[in-house]
């Protein structure tokens, strides 16, 4: 890093905050903190005596696994609520459970939440530096980073790289932060879904909207995908996840009009044969599972980083 | 001669006397006195050097949550914030608990407002309970003191049932008020666009309320009868208001204050203050309500005072409540667009006053010999801050806390009594 640099960020509530000697400066951390995980003995007492509360008002398996294992591995204390432990369900509002939280002093709070802006109104009521794991259609920085890591390793650059993002635009908190990371650090990141999945002014965070599959993803670096919902509280969003598959879905023909190294992605859960044809999903180009396991380094260094801000 | 005073040296705006002018203005036992009227002895001088005389304030669009949520707001709360705003009279929406749907609780809400501070309007529901099914009682409810009918808060989805409403709210001269939301594709928090592309919130279409706006006008085309649209938050709702207008459709309208001086962009930062239905829109929605408050397509300026405690803005923005208050602000901000040459004073005072007196049919409005001396006094230089202990509503869900204001009406008077004064 130039000399100089200090990371300041007391809370990760989102890419957009995040500058990018931030990012790079992440993105090195995490690099570094890769190699624990390689090792027998995968424990380091970097954060013992540290707590770190998971405040989980969305189900999740994969991020607050990955969470858990970050911190494990850096030795902190961790503890799980959920909504169905939590006191949301006798009517606490979330600024009552953060103070209620609070007060037993953990130093790190991971929120993930329905609502969008929910890690900014619980970091207005903790002491706890705050880091969102996921809030509504709004960020998932951890999520972004981690994309951006996978990226990074295979490609050796963030900058000057075509990344597609095909799904579900609208609903997707990652894409919101994979668009604003990668546009950051120097890559064009060109959206395509069914008209019905592009939210308006997505341009505005510095996406180009394709009008066809076609103009996404040829001589494209990246080829990410997002998970598909055929509709959402009533919104008749789409007819058939077959047509999806069909007109929307990444197939070996559609995925050799990328460069021929593209990288396939997915944040997870694959909907196998709907976002991704399984021979793509699984195919040479898929780094999917690399993306799980630089989840756990991106967030070793978040928790590393922000208690070095404490 | 508690209600004798003599008003000198102030600038009188009168639009409906055309009166523009500095002069005094007498008031004897409560009533406006002609100018060649003897001045009683011991009549009380009000120095109003500086200040504007204009008819008192009229807010035709405010929620005083009583009865049944005293807690945000009562009618004497509500009332007295409105007299500190400049208000002398306000109109007050059915969407109470329960919903002003008959002549039993229109007469509780006049009995309580008795020795409120300013003059109260019950406005009256469309349907009962506001549910949207049957049509409340327009004839009893006329007969015990409303001025207007409105599911304000529950938009009429029936179109039968709206036409229905209009056409029988005629046959006892009310208007009906016009909350115009096509609900299936407003299920979202703020307005759809890039900021809340950008926040990951659930987008309002401009076209939720312009869908509506245009089924309104229709059916007060067809039916001749007339309809005010409350709260107009789109450019699109302004350009079928002027149409319809121009044919000469009876069709009336208001904006709120932040409608004209906020955009969704104050919503970066999840401040649930900034969250209100219709909600705040783009800056070309607000740029053409700005014109649509200068050449005639918007009639009034209500503030939709909508009070609610932490209870149910302390939340999630998606969690809480729509609304915002808005009597003691409404007038700073509206004086900020005759200092940006937006509107004259003029027309303030016909948007504030005048056209709000004569859309619901109630007194008011100018300052005419024998009329009740309902008059406001404005300082438009004086400079302010509204800060968070100083609001006078029992609720402080605002934008606007600790803005820094310029203009303030500096005394209200309602029927010769001073119900507000900033005057030593
Ligand atoms: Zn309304």
């Amino acid at each position: 890093m130039a000399t100089g640099y200090y990371f300041a960020h007391r809370h990760i509530l989102g890419i957009e905050q995040l500058s990018c000697e931030d990012i790079a400066h992440i993105l090195s951390t995490a690099d570094s903190f890769k190699e624990i995980s390689a090792r027998p003995i995968k424990k380091v007492p970097t954060l013992r005596g540290h707590t770190i509360i998971n405040l989980f008002f969305e189900p999740s398996t994969r991020t607050r696994l990955s969470f858990e294992v970050a911190a494990k591995r850096m030795s902190a204390d961790t503890f799980n609520i959920s909504p169905s432990t939590s006191s949301t369900t006798k009517g606490e509002t979330l600024a009552d459970t953060a103070r209620n939280i609070s007060a037993m002093h953990p130093d790190i709070i991971i929120i993930r939440h329905a609502c969008s802006g929910a890690p900014l109104l619980l970091s207005r009521n903790v002491q706890a530096a705050v880091i969102n794991a996921g809030d509504g259609a709004h960020e998932h920085p951890s999520q972004g980073l981690l994309d951006m890591l996978t990226v990074k390793e295979h490609r050796g650059t963030l900058s000057g790289l075509k990344i597609a993002i095909v799904g579900d635009i609208a609903h997707s908190r990652v894409a919101r932060s994979d668009i604003v990371g990668f546009t950051r650090m120097g890559s064009e990141v060109y959206v395509y879904g069914p008209s019905t999945l592009v939210p308006k002014g997505i341009d505005q965070l510095g996406a180009k909207v394709c009008t066809s599959l076609e103009e996404a993803v040829t001589d494209a670096d990246v080829v990410m995908t997002l998970r598909i919902q055929r509709e959402r509280q009533n919104d008749p969003l789409l007819p058939s996840l077959r047509e999806y598959a069909r007109h929307f879905g990444i197939s070996r023909q559609v995925l050799s009009l990328a460069k021929p190294d593209a990288l396939v992605m997915h944040p997870g859960p694959v909907n196998r044969g709907v976002e991704l044809n399984p021979d793509v999903a699984d195919g040479p180009q898929s780094v999917i599972l690399d993306q799980v396991t630089n989840g756990v380094a991106v967030r070793m260094a978040l928790l590393y980083l922000v208690m070095g801000n404490s | 001669m508690n209600a004798t005073w003599r008003i000198v040296n102030g600038r009188i705006i009168d639009p409906v006397n055309s009166r523009d002018e500095i002069a005094d203005l007498l008031v004897i036992d409560g009533r406006i006195a002609g100018p060649d009227q003897p001045v009683p002895a011991g009549v009380q001088e009000i120095d109003a050097a500086g200040c504007w005389v204009v008819p008192g304030l009229i807010d035709m669009h405010v929620h005083l949550r009583e009865p049944g949520e005293e807690y945000k707001e009562d009618i004497h709360s509500g009332a007295r914030a409105a007299a500190s705003g400049g208000f002398t009279g306000v109109a007050c929406m059915p969407n109470t608990k329960p919903v002003n749907d008959c002549a039993v609780v229109t007469a509780m809400i006049l009995g309580r407002a008795t020795d409120a501070a300013v003059r109260v309007y019950p406005v009256g529901a469309i349907s009962q309970g506001s549910e949207g099914r049957q049509l409340a009682e327009f004839g009893e409810m006329k007969a015990a003191g409303v001025v207007a009918v409105t599911d304000d808060g529950h938009p009429v989805r029936d179109s039968q049932l709206m036409r229905r409403a209009m056409e029988y709210a005629s046959d006892f001269g009310l208007t009906v008020i016009s909350h115009s939301e096509e609900t299936a594709l407003s299920t979202g928090v703020m307005n759809e666009g890039p900021v809340s592309t950008r926040l990951g919130l659930k987008g309002i279409p401009t076209a939720a309320e312009s869908i509506m706006v245009y089924r309104e006008i229709a059916l007060a085309e067809f039916t001749g009868a007339r309809v005010h649209i409350a709260h107009v938050s789109t450019a699109m709702s302004l350009d079928l208001i002027r149409a319809a207008k121009a044919r000469g459709v009876r069709v009336t309208a208001e904006t709120a204050p932040h409608y004209f001086t906020l955009t969704d962009e104050a919503v970066i930062g999840y401040d649930t203050n900034t969250k209100m239905n219709p909600p705040l829109r783009s800056a070309a929605d607000r740029e053409a309500i700005r014109i649509a408050l200068a050449d005639g397509t918007l009639d009034a300026i209500a503030t939709d005072h909508a009070p609610h405690s932490i209870l149910e803005k302390e939340l999630e923005f998606d969690a809480a409540a729509n609304g915002v208050i808005g009597l003691e602000t409404a007038l700073p901000l509206t004086l900020a667009l005759v200092r940006d040459k937006v509107i004259d004073a003029r027309r303030l005072v016909e948007l504030m006053a005048v056209n709000p007196a004569a859309i619901l049919a109630v007194p008011g409005g100018g300052l005419s010999v024998g009329a009740a001396a309902d008059l406001t006094l404005i300082d438009p230089e004086r400079e302010w801050v509204y800060a968070a202990d100083q609001v006078v509503s029992k609720s402080r869900n605002t934008p606007f806390l600790g803005w820094k204001l310029q203009g303030r009406a500096v005394l209200a008077m309602v029927g010769g009594r001073v119900r507000h004064t900033l005057l030593s």
